[in-house]
C-alpha cells in the first residue's frame, strides 16, 4: 500500500519543529507500523538524509519505550496496544496518517518523535516504591493476600510508563500513571506502613513536574495500552484527601 | 592469565556459606567511599545498584534506555524458579541444582549453579516485599506452575508478564535509592569502552547519547550487565538495542568470552513475514500443552498452502505430519526448546513449511478445542491468542497458528569466577551478560532467576573481596588512561562518520545475521562455519569500506548508536563462529550436525536415547571455553576451564 | 530544619486538593440548585404559595437563614470559580498543542466546562442583579409589593418573576444559561463522585445516568418557567 505520512520533525529541543510530508512506498500491509517507518527512513537514508528519530525498543508492547500519536492518538485508535503492535493491514492504501510525538510540557521533545519522560522516574522516586532493604524479607507466604487483593493490585502493576495517557489527556495530566503505581501499591499490605507517604510524595512531584490534573475525560483509559481503569484515580483522589486529612491532624 | 575460578573448597552444600563466611567485610564508614560503576539497568544491574547503594556504596548506574524501567527483562513472560517446595512435591535446592545442572547439558560450573539454587529462595521473598504481585490461589498464598525441564512445580509467576513484575520491583528499588542519593542514574548513556588502569578496570567512556558528549567516569570497580548476544542474529525475541558492545569492549581490554556458541533458540515464536522485519515475537511455551504441532507430509501439499491454494482445513489428518509426536511419542509436543526448534527446521528444509516465506510449522489447537470447547482454551490462552492475532492477522481459533524458532537467549558470555569477577580485576560481570550458570542450554523460568540472585544477593556479598583490595578513589578521571580510551572512542566515532558510504547500518546488520543464522543456527556444521568465518570478515570490511551514517555526532543520532553496535557485532559474530567451530560436540544449544547419535551407537541401541539427538563428547569438551582477543584479524587464544562434576555424573540428556 | 507549610495549604496548592474543593463546593451548588428549583416551582402553585415561600426564606431564623446561605453559596461560589480558574491556567500550561487533535472519551460537555462555567457565572451575576439586587433597570421591582396577612407589606416575588420574563431577550439569555448550566452539571456532577473517589467501572455509568437525570430535571424544572410565562402566558392576565 501506498501512504502519505505527516511527521513531526524537530531538530532538537530548542528547535521550532515542523511537520513534514513523506511518501510512504509499497508497504506491505503485514509490516508493523514501526516497520513501515523503518521503510520510510531506509528511503531517507538513501537520499543521504536524517532518518525519523522515534523512540522504540523492545517492539512487543511491554517496554513502554514506543510513543507516537497516530491520527492524533496515542498508539493508535486500536484499543489495548502500543505503537509497536500497531499494524499495517489496520490502514488503507492512500491513507493520511498524522505522526506526532507524546505532546506534553513534563515531556520535553528531544528529537523529532523522541521524548524525555524522566519525570516519571521522579514521581516514582517520590514514594512509588516499597522500601525494604535486600536480605531483610520475610518468608514470601508469612503475609497470606486474597486472590481479589492480589488480582486488583495486579491490573494496576500492569503499567509500563509510556506516557500515553498523559499524552491523551486534554490537561496532559499523569493522574493515570501515578493512580496505578500508588493503587498498586497501596492496596497490598506490604505497601501499607508507607501509604500515606508515598500518595503525597508522588502527587507532589507530579504537580512540580508540571503535569496537568485529571478533569475526568477518562482519555487516559481509552488510550492506554494496558487498558488500565481510571478507577485508580477515583482510589488516589480519596487516599490523598484521607492523607491530608491524617497530616493536618497529626502534625 | 591463568583461569582461576575460585570456587570455595568444601562440601558442594557449604560452599556459598563457607565463602560468604570467608569473604572480606568492609566497614560501614568506609562503604561510602568506594565508588562502584554498573553498566545495565535490567534484573542484573538493576538489582545490583540498588542493593550496593543500600549497603553504602556509591554507585553510579548506566542505561541507554530513557528509563531504567525499560531493560529486555521486562519482556520475560513464563516465570521465575525458586526451590521452595511451597508445592511439597519434592522439590529442594538440590533437585533445582540437578534440573539446572542437567538442563545445560552438563556444561555449566557446579558451584554457581548450587549457590543459585540456594538463593533462589530468596529472591521470591525479597521481590515478594516489594509488592511483586505473584500469582496466588485462593487461599492467599503464592501459586507455582510447572515448566519444561522439570517434575516439579517451582515456578512462580505473574501472569504473563513476571519479567515485567520483577523489573519494575526492582526499578522501584533503584528509584528509591536514587532519590536517596545513594545512586547516580545516567540514562540514554551507552558504555563505549572500558578504562583499565594497571590491568584493573577502573572506569568506563560513555557516550552521552542526547547530546553526543564522550564522557568518561572513573570508579573502584566496573560491573557489566549489559545482557546478552542474541542480536548478532539481527532476528531475535531481544529488543532493538541489546547489543554486545560492552561486554564486547571489555573483551577486546582483556576480558575472556566465554561459550560464545551458546545460544538458545526458542521453538514457539511468530514466523518471519517479510525482509522488512525488525524482530520476533515470542508466543509462550505454555501453548505446546495443548497445541498440536504439524506440517503436511508431502512437499506439494505445503507448496499448495505456501501458495494459497489450500488451507490447513484442507488437509486431511492422514496427510498431515505430527512429526514431534511421531518422533518423540513420550513427550510429543512438549519436547525440550532445542529438540522441537530442530525438529521444524528440518520439516522446513524438507520443503514441507506452511508460512509464505517457507519458514513455519502449524501450531494447531482444532483438537483442544474440539474436545475442551472454544471457552477453556480462551481461558487458558485467550491473551496469548489476541496477541497472535494482532501480529498475524489470523484468528488462531478457527485456522491453525504459524510458528518458527527464533534465537532468545545466549548462554555464553564473559568469563567470570566464583565472585562473578572476570579475569580482569575489579570488571564483575552479572545476569545473560556472564557465561556461569545455564551451561549449554537455559531452563525456562532460569534467567530471572540468575539476573536477580546475582545482583540482590551475590554480587553484594562477593564484592567486596575485591574491593578490599583497593585503596577507595585511588583513581580519578584525571588519569591518563581515560584521557586515551576517550580518545580512541572519538576516533572510532570520527571514522564512523567519515565513511559516508552508501548502504545502511541494517544492511550490514542484516547481512550478518542471515549468514550467522544460516550457518550458526539451529543447527551447524564445520564446512559451514569455516565459509561463515571467512564470510563475516567480508562484511566487516565492506561495512568499514561502505556505511552511511548520516546527521552529526554531536546530538541524537540512531544510526550512529546502531553503528557502533553493528560494528561490534561484526568482529563478535565471527568469535561465535569460531567458538561453535572449536567445539567438535553438540551440546544443548549448539548441535553440530556431524555429532549425533545414529543407529550404530550402543545408547541408541540400549534404547537411552534416539537418532538424531546430541552427541556430547565429554571426554574431550567438558570445559569452559575462554577467548582471548588478539586484535580485530588475528585468531583468538583459546583458554579453557575445565569443569569438574563432584555431586551431578554428567550422563545423557534425555527427555524421552 | 524550614517549617513546613500547613496541611490545608498544602492541600489548597496540590492538583487533587484543589480538586477536591472544586467537587465539595459543587456539591453545595448542586444541592442549593434542587431546593431553589423546588421553590420555584411553586410559582405554578399561585402566587400567595410563591410568595409566602420568599417571605419564608427571607425570614428563616429572624432573617439570618438568608444571609447564612447567602455566605455559604457565594464562598462555594467563589472557591469554585477561583479553583477552576487556577486549575484550567495549569492545565493550559501542562499542554502542547498537537498539529493533529482527536477525542475518543470525553464528551464535549466535559470539554467546555471552563466556558459553560463562564457562561454559568456571568448569568448567575445577571440573575443577582435581577431578582435579588434589584438593580439599574430591575429596580422598578422594588415597587411590586404584596399585602401580608398581618398587615405588613413584602415584595412581590412572583409577579417580578412574571415581569422578569415577559421580555424575550431575558428568556432567551435564561434559556441558553440554563442549558450551559445542564451541560456543566452533566459532567460536573458525575465527576463529584469521581473526585471524591466514590466511583469505581461499575459504579461509574449509574453515576452518569444520574448526572444526566439530574441536568435533565434541572433543564426542564428551570426552563419550564419562562416559557410558561412568555409563551403561555402564565400570570398574565
Amino acid at each position: 500500500m501506498n501512504l502519505t505520512l505527516k511527521v513531526w520533525r524537530q531538530k532538537n529541543a530548542n528547535d521550532p519543529g515542523q511537520l513534514e510530508t513523506y511518501q510512504a512506498k509499497e508497504i506491505p500491509s503485514e509490516a508493523s507500523f514501526l516497520e513501515m517507518l523503518d521503510i520510510v527512513n531506509n528511503q531517507i537514508l538513501e537520499q543521504g538524509q536524517d532518518p525519523i528519530h522515534f523512540d522504540h525498543d523492545c517492539r512487543e508492547g511491554i517496554c513502554g519505550m514506543c510513543s507516537l500519536n497516530i491520527n492524533g492518538i496515542p498508539h493508535s485508535k486500536e484499543q489495548g496496544i502500543t505503537t509497536c503492535q500497531v499494524h499495517m493491514r489496520k490502514f488503507s492504501d492512500g491513507d493520511t496518517i498524522w505522526i506526532e510525538p507524546f505532546r506534553a510540557k513534563a515531556f520535553p521533545i528531544v528529537k523529532d518523535l523522541v521524548v524525555d519522560r524522566s519525570s516519571f522516574d521522579r514521581i516514582i522516586q517520590a514514594g512509588g516504591y516499597i522500601d525494604v532493604r535486600t536480605g531483610s524479607a520475610p518468608d514470601a507466604n508469612s503475609v497470606p493476600i486474597s486472590k481479589e487483593v492480589a488480582d486488583a493490585a495486579f491490573d494496576a502493576a500492569t503499567c509500563i510508563g509510556c506516557g500515553a495517557c498523559v499524552a491523551a489527556c486534554k490537561n496532559a495530566s499523569a493522574m493515570l500513571f501515578v493512580s496505578a503505581k500508588a493503587s498498586h501499591l497501596n492496596q497490598l499490605p506490604q505497601g501499607a506502613p508507607e501509604k500515606e507517604a508515598r500518595v503525597i510524595g508522588m502527587v507532589e512531584q507530579m504537580d512540580e513536574e508540571g503535569f496537568g490534573n485529571c478533569t475526568n475525560h477518562f482519555e487516559c483509559e481509552a488510550v492506554c495500552p494496558k487498558s488500565i481503569s481510571a478507577d485508580n484515580i477515583a482510589k488516589l483522589n480519596r487516599d490523598y484527601l484521607l492523607a491530608k486529612a491524617k497530616q493536618s491532624v497529626s502534625s | 592469565m591463568s583461569l582461576d575460578s575460585k570456587i570455595p573448597e568444601g562440601p558442594l552444600s557449604q560452599k556459598w556459606t563457607k565463602h560468604k563466611m570467608d569473604s572480606k567485610l568492609i566497614n560501614p564508614a568506609n562503604k561510602r567511599k568506594y565508588k562502584v560503576i554498573v553498566v545495565g539497568s535490567g534484573l542484573a544491574g538493576g538489582s545490583a545498584a540498588a542493593t550496593l547503594a543500600e549497603l553504602g556504596y556509591q554507585v553510579e548506574c548506566f542505561c541507554y534506555q530513557d528509563s531504567p524501567r525499560r531493560a529486555h527483562s521486562i519482556a520475560a513472560q513464563g516465570g521465575i524458579n525458586a526451590a521452595k517446595n511451597y508445592q511439597n512435591d519434592g522439590d529442594s535446592v538440590q533437585r533445582l541444582f540437578y534440573d539446572t545442572i542437567k538442563g545445560g547439558d552438563f556444561r555449566s560450573r557446579e558451584a554457581n549453579v548450587y549457590r543459585l539454587s540456594e538463593v533462589s529462595c530468596n529472591i521470591i521473598d525479597q521481590a515478594t516485599a516489594q509488592g511483586v504481585p505473584f500469582a496466588r490461589e485462593y487461599g492467599g498464598l503464592l501459586a507455582n506452575r510447572s515448566f519444561g525441564g522439570a517434575q516439579v512445580s517451582r515456578t512462580f509467576y505473574a501472569r504473563g508478564q513476571t519479567g515485567q513484575q520483577l523489573l519494575i520491583g526492582c526499578y522501584q528499588a533503584l528509584e528509591k535509592e536514587i532519590q536517596k542519593g545513594g545512586v547516580k542514574m545516567h540514562t540514554r548513556t551507552e558504555m563505549m569502552d572500558l578504562v583499565l588502569v594497571d590491568g584493573h578496570a577502573k572506569g568506563i567512556v560513555v557516550r552521552d547519547m542526547v547530546t553526543g558528549e564522550i564522557r568518561t567516569h572513573a570508579a573502584d570497580a566496573v560491573l557489566l550487565c549489559t545482557g546478552g548476544y542474541g542480536n548478532v542474529f539481527y532476528l531475535s525475541t531481544n529488543a532493538m538495542g541489546c547489543n554486545v558492545m560492552a561486554a564486547f569492549k571489555a573483551h577486546k581490554r582483556g576480558a575472556y568470552f566465554s561459550n560464545p556458541c551458546y545460544t538458545q533458540i526458542h521453538p514457539t515464536c511468530i514466523p518471519v513475514s517479510g525482509d522488512y522485519q525488525s524482530k520476533l515475537t515470542l508466543m509462550s511455551e505454555s501453548l505446546r500443552n495443548d497445541g498440536r504441532i504439524w506440517v503436511p507430509k508431502s512437499k506439494e501439499d505445503a507448496a499448495a498452502i505456501r501458495e494459497g491454494k489450500k488451507k490447513a482445513s484442507d488437509i486431511p489428518d492422514e496427510d498431515r505430519d505430527y512429526y514431534l509426536e511421531r518422533k518423540y511419542p513420550s513427550f510429543g509436543n512438549l519436547a525440550p526448546r532445542d529438540i522441537a526448534s530442530r525438529a521444524a527446521k528440518e520439516a522446513c528444509d524438507d520443503g514441507r513449511g506452511v508460512a509464505k516465506s517457507g519458514l513455519g510449522v502449524y501450531l494447531d489447537f482444532r483438537d483442544a478445542i474440539d474436545r475442551l470447547g472454544e471457552d477453556t482454551i480462551r481461558a487458558r490462552y485467550g491473551n496469548l491468542f489476541q496477541m497472535y492475532e494482532k501480529i498475524a492477522g489470523e484468528n488462531p481459533y478457527q485456522q491453525p497458528m504459524m510458528i518458527y524458532p527464533a534465537v532468545h537467549y545466549t548462554m555464553g558470555g564473559l568469563w567470570v569466577d566464583y565472585n562473578l569477577m572476570s579475569n580482569l580485576p575489579g570488571l564483575h560481570v552479572l545476569g545473560e551478560a556472564n557465561f556461569s550458570d545455564h551451561g549449554a542450554n537455559r531452563l525456562g523460568a532460569s534467567a530471572l532467576m540468575q539476573g536477580l540472585a546475582d545482583g540482590y544477593f551475590v554480587i553484594p556479598t562477593t564484592i567486596a573481596n575485591y574491593l578490599a583490595t583497593q585503596t577507595p578513589g585511588s583513581i580519578t578521571e584525571e588519569h591518563e588512561a581515560f584521557n586515551s580510551a576517550k580518545k580512541e572512542v572519538e576516533e572510532r566515532i570520527q571514522k564512523l562518520m567519515s565513511i559516508q558510504g552508501t548502504k545502511t547500518v541494517d544492511y550490514y546488520h542484516r547481512e550478518l545475521g542471515l549468514l550467522i543464522w544460516d550457518k550458526c543456527g539451529m543447527a551447524r556444521d564445520k564446512a559451514g562455519l569455516e565459509e561463515a568465518i571467512e564470510k563475516v570478515k567480508v562484511i566487516r570490511d565492506d561495512f568499514w569500506k561502505n556505511v552511511f551514517i548520516p546527521g552529526e555526532a554531536n546530538g541524537l543520532n540512531m544510526e550512529l548508536e546502531k553503528a557502533g553496535r553493528v560494528a561490534d557485532f561484526l568482529e563478535f559474530g565471527e568469535l561465535l563462529l569460531r567458538d561453535a567451530h572449536q567445539r567438535e560436540e553438540s551440546c544443548g544449544g549448539h548441535f553440530r550436525s556431524e555429532h549425533q547419535f545414529t543407529d550404530t551407537d550402543a545408547e541408541v541401541q540400549s534404547g537411552k536415547t534416539q537418532v538424531g539427538e546430541a552427541k556430547r563428547h565429554d571426554d574431550e569438551f567438558s570445559y569452559v571455553s575462554a577467548w582471548e582477543f588478539t586484535g580485530v584479524d588475528n585468531e583468538p587464544v583459546l583458554h579453557k576451564e575445565e569443569l569438574i562434576f563432584e555431586e551431578a555424573q554428567p550422563s545423557i540428556r534425555s527427555y524421552q | 530544619m524550614p517549617q513546613s507549610p500547613p496541611a490545608l495549604v498544602t492541600f489548597w496548592n496540590s492538583s487533587i486538593g484543589k480538586k477536591i474543593v472544586v467537587a465539595l463546593t459543587g456539591l453545595v451548588l448542586v444541592f442549593f440548585l434542587i431546593a431553589h428549583l423546588s421553590g420555584n416551582l411553586l410559582i405554578f402553585v399561585g402566587q400567595k404559595a410563591f410568595n409566602d415561600y420568599a417571605y419564608f426564606l427571607h425570614h428563616l431564623l429572624h432573617g439570618a437563614g438568608v444571609w447564612i446561605a447567602r455566605v455559604v453559596l457565594l464562598t462555594s461560589l467563589v472557591l469554585h470559580v477561583v479553583a477552576t480558574v487556577q486549575l484550567t491556567i495549569k492545565n493550559r500550561a501542562s499542554r502542547t498543542a498537537y498539529q493533529k487533535e482527536a477525542t475518543q472519551r470525553a464528551s464535549k460537555s466535559s470539554r467546555i466546562m471552563i466556558w459553560s462555567g463562564f457562561t454559568v457565572l456571568a448569568f448567575i451575576i445577571y440573575h443577582l442583579l435581577h431578582f435579588t439586587a434589584r438593580l439599574g433597570p430591575y429596580s422598578s421591582f422594588n415597587d411590586l409589593t404584596v399585602t401580608r396577612p398581618d398587615g405588613s407589606t413584602s415584595l412581590d416575588a412572583y409577579q417580578m418573576v412574571i415581569n422578569g420574563f415577559s421580555s424575550l431577550p431575558a428568556v432567551i439569555f435564561y434559556v441558553i444559561a440554563i442549558s450551559l448550566l445542564c451541560s456543566h452539571l452533566s459532567h460536573g456532577v458525575a465527576s463529584i463522585f469521581q473526585t471524591l473517589g466514590l466511583s469505581t467501572s461499575k459504579t461509574r455509568p449509574l453515576y452518569k445516568k444520574l448526572a444526566l437525570i439530574y441536568s435533565a430535571v434541572i433543564w426542564v424544572g428551570f426552563l419550564s418557567i419562562p416559557i410558561a410565562i412568555y409563551f403561555f402566558r402564565l400570570g398574565q392576565a
